[in-house]
């Protein structure tokens, strides 16, 4: 994976990586040292200046039952995210990878929701389930449900999933259909001679041929529900009804910003750090034999 | 991709798998299903931007867009609620077009660095760039935030746009793509007496220009699509950008809401990476799912 043919030069190399280290120094190492290290400390009880309690405050995270209970709601909603996206956009690909006329413009219509930020997606999602004034809510009202988001947390949950995994659709839907068009026509044909109807076809030739798109969505997924749905949640819920919609990282949040706790704000960024790093691997090796050089 | 195609209009003709007479019609009348549904928060969106306040606040909203149109865009874009739009809007350019030039600029040059150089250190500086793959800017927050605020950036262009083009991800794609170009084409260059940065602009240059294209939609989405981080640092109203701004048009609780001016917001909040996607979506697609491959 090296270069054979290289140039020699001293200070140039330097001089074109100055930026990007100054930039990585600069906004990352040091803040997630910084973190590492505030991670360490609680503010003592005047404010005053920072106290030394080495685990403390990881030891006093893992006990916390708000935090444990923040876990399992991160849990629940990216896996609730990653399956309703998925599999609508996997039923959304075999269906334009089945038709011949008119799959471009399928794909076209299907694109878009990608470019929409994740904020403006709860803003609209909002706008349609708002208690009184909202179209859904309307609605569901006149078949007899009363929808209110803002006290019932089960609904609340329900609507950022909704709200995240319909901006997430377009993504999948694009791996799943290159993955799909890659599988080689004459398998899927062998089986049809064979007498296999579509279904038996698809869940037994196309699905598990598909499963290495399936897994780098998977993991793809569960990083876009874990952090760049921030803005769905602040938006729509605020975390709330109590706290359940509070992801991890809307606690790092409303715990650093808000409740200015600044100590237990860092180690739960220490915690997430390792909890990225962990997908990260899993991504990584994924990659790494999917890649040829 | 050519091929793929041919084989499957051959496989269409001879009719083997390929879905027939009804089979064929529910197969678009489910895609079309699926793109109603998935259109339609947007579409109940430009509704509502141009109605009046007393038509969404008296449910059910019709369904037809109404005259107001006008009128609440251009008070939106000329007053808004808290900043005008048009000032937003500007604000979301220079940062989405700042982060995604100054990612592709120093990250061609690490990746030029690093693929065609030998230089002490090469591998630390490698890991410790593509350490930052790591960990998304939600996680390290309020470090990164103490950092820019001791900088004095915080309600500039600086404080929105450096922090967040601290990531490797667009050096680890131009590092991938180097690796591809044949030495057979470094190796001319310097038998015609091209020092290194000739070879740059000259060859290597040229030959990324696909990546850049694609590469520069996905980052121009990312960046205009930020919510957290501008949130946190433009605490004037003048730098809010237009997918936080909207937040703060929208009062928490039962506040008066005037909502065809954030729905009026919330369309052009959209409009831009939208139509970028749109405009260049072979490039995008191909971006996309062979880069992240």
């Amino acid at each position: 994976m090296d270069k054979r043919v290289t140039f020699r030069h001293r200070l140039l190399p330097w001089l074109l990586l100055a930026p990007q280290l100054a930039v990585t120094a600069l906004f990352f190492l040091w803040p997630a040292a910084e973190a590492v290290w505030q991670s360490a400390f609680l503010p003592d009880p005047w404010g005053t200046k920072a106290i030394f309690v080495g685990f403390d405050n990881f030891t006093f995270l893992f006990g916390d039952p708000n935090y444990r209970e923040s876990f399992a709601v991160t849990a629940i909603f990216s896996f609730s995210v990653a399956a309703l996206s998925m599999g609508l956009a996997l039923a959304l690909a075999v269906g334009a990878d089945r038709v011949i006329k008119g799959s471009g413009l399928y794909r076209n219509l299907l694109v878009w929701p990608y470019a929409v930020a994740p904020a403006i997606a709860g803003v609209l999602w909002l706008f349609m389930f708002n208690p009184s004034i909202g179209l859904v809510a309307y609605y569901l009202k006149a078949l007899g449900y009363n929808w209110n988001h803002v006290l019932h947390g089960g609904e609340a949950m329900t609507l950022v999933v909704i709200a995240a995994a319909w901006k997430q659709i377009s993504y999948n839907f694009l791996f799943f259909l290159a993955g799909l068009q890659a599988i080689p026509r004459s398998l899927i044909e062998a089986a049809a001679i064979d007498g296999a109807g579509a279904g038996r076809r698809f869940w037994t030739i196309i699905f598990p041929l598909l499963s290495p798109t399936t897994f780098f969505l998977l993991v793809v997924n569960v990083v876009y529900a874990f952090f760049d749905t921030f803005g769905i949640i602040h938006i729509v819920t605020g975390g709330g009804p109590q706290r359940d919609t509070t992801t991890l990282v809307y606690k790092v949040f409303s715990d650093g910003y808000e409740g200015q706790d600044l100590g237990s704000s860092a180690a739960q960024s220490v915690i997430l750090l390792v909890v990225v790093g962990i997908l990260t691997v899993i991504q990584f090796r994924w990659v790494e034999r999917r890649v040829h050089y | 991709m050519a091929g793929l195609a041919n084989n499957r209009a051959l496989a269409a003709r001879t009719g083997m798998v390929e879905k027939r007479g009804i089979g064929r019609v529910f197969t678009h009348l489910g895609l079309i299903l699926g793109i109603a549904v998935i259109c339609f928060p947007i579409w109940v969106t430009l509704v509502a931007s141009t109605v009046t306040q007393q038509e969404i606040t008296h449910p059910p909203l019709p369904l037809i867009p109404g005259s107001h149109a006008w009128e609440n865009y251009s008070r939106a874009l000329g007053h808004g609620i808290v900043t005008p739009v048009w000032r937003m809007l500007l604000n979301s350019t220079v940062m989405a077009l700042g982060i995604t030039v100054g990612k592709i600029v120093i990250s061609l040059m690490s990746a030029f660095a690093i693929v065609y150089f030998r230089f002490p250190f090469r591998m630390l500086c490698f890991w410790l760039i593509f350490i930052t793959l790591m960990l998304p800017v939600e996680v390290r927050i309020l470090p990164t935030y103490e950092v820019v605020a001791n900088f004095g950036m915080l309600n500039t262009y600086a404080g929105l746009i450096l922090p967040l083009i601290a990531s490797a991800t667009a050096t680890f794609l131009f590092r991938q793509f180097f690796l591809t170009v044949p030495d057979e084409l470094t190796e001319a260059a310097r038998m015609d007496g091209a020092g290194p940065m000739r070879f740059f602009w000259d060859i290597l240059l040229p030959l990324s220009r696909t990546n850049i294209a694609a590469l520069f939609v996905i980052l121009f989405i990312y960046g205009w699509n930020q919510y957290l981080w501008p949130l946190l640092i433009t605490t004037k109203p003048e730098m809010n950008t237009i997918v936080m701004g909207i937040k703060h048009m929208m009062p928490t609780g039962d506040d008066f809401v005037e909502w065809p001016v954030v729905m009026a917001t919330a369309i052009l909040a959209m409009l831009p990476p939208v139509l970028v996607v749109v405009l260049m979506q072979r490039l995008f697609v191909k971006g996309l799912v062979e880069t992240e491959k």
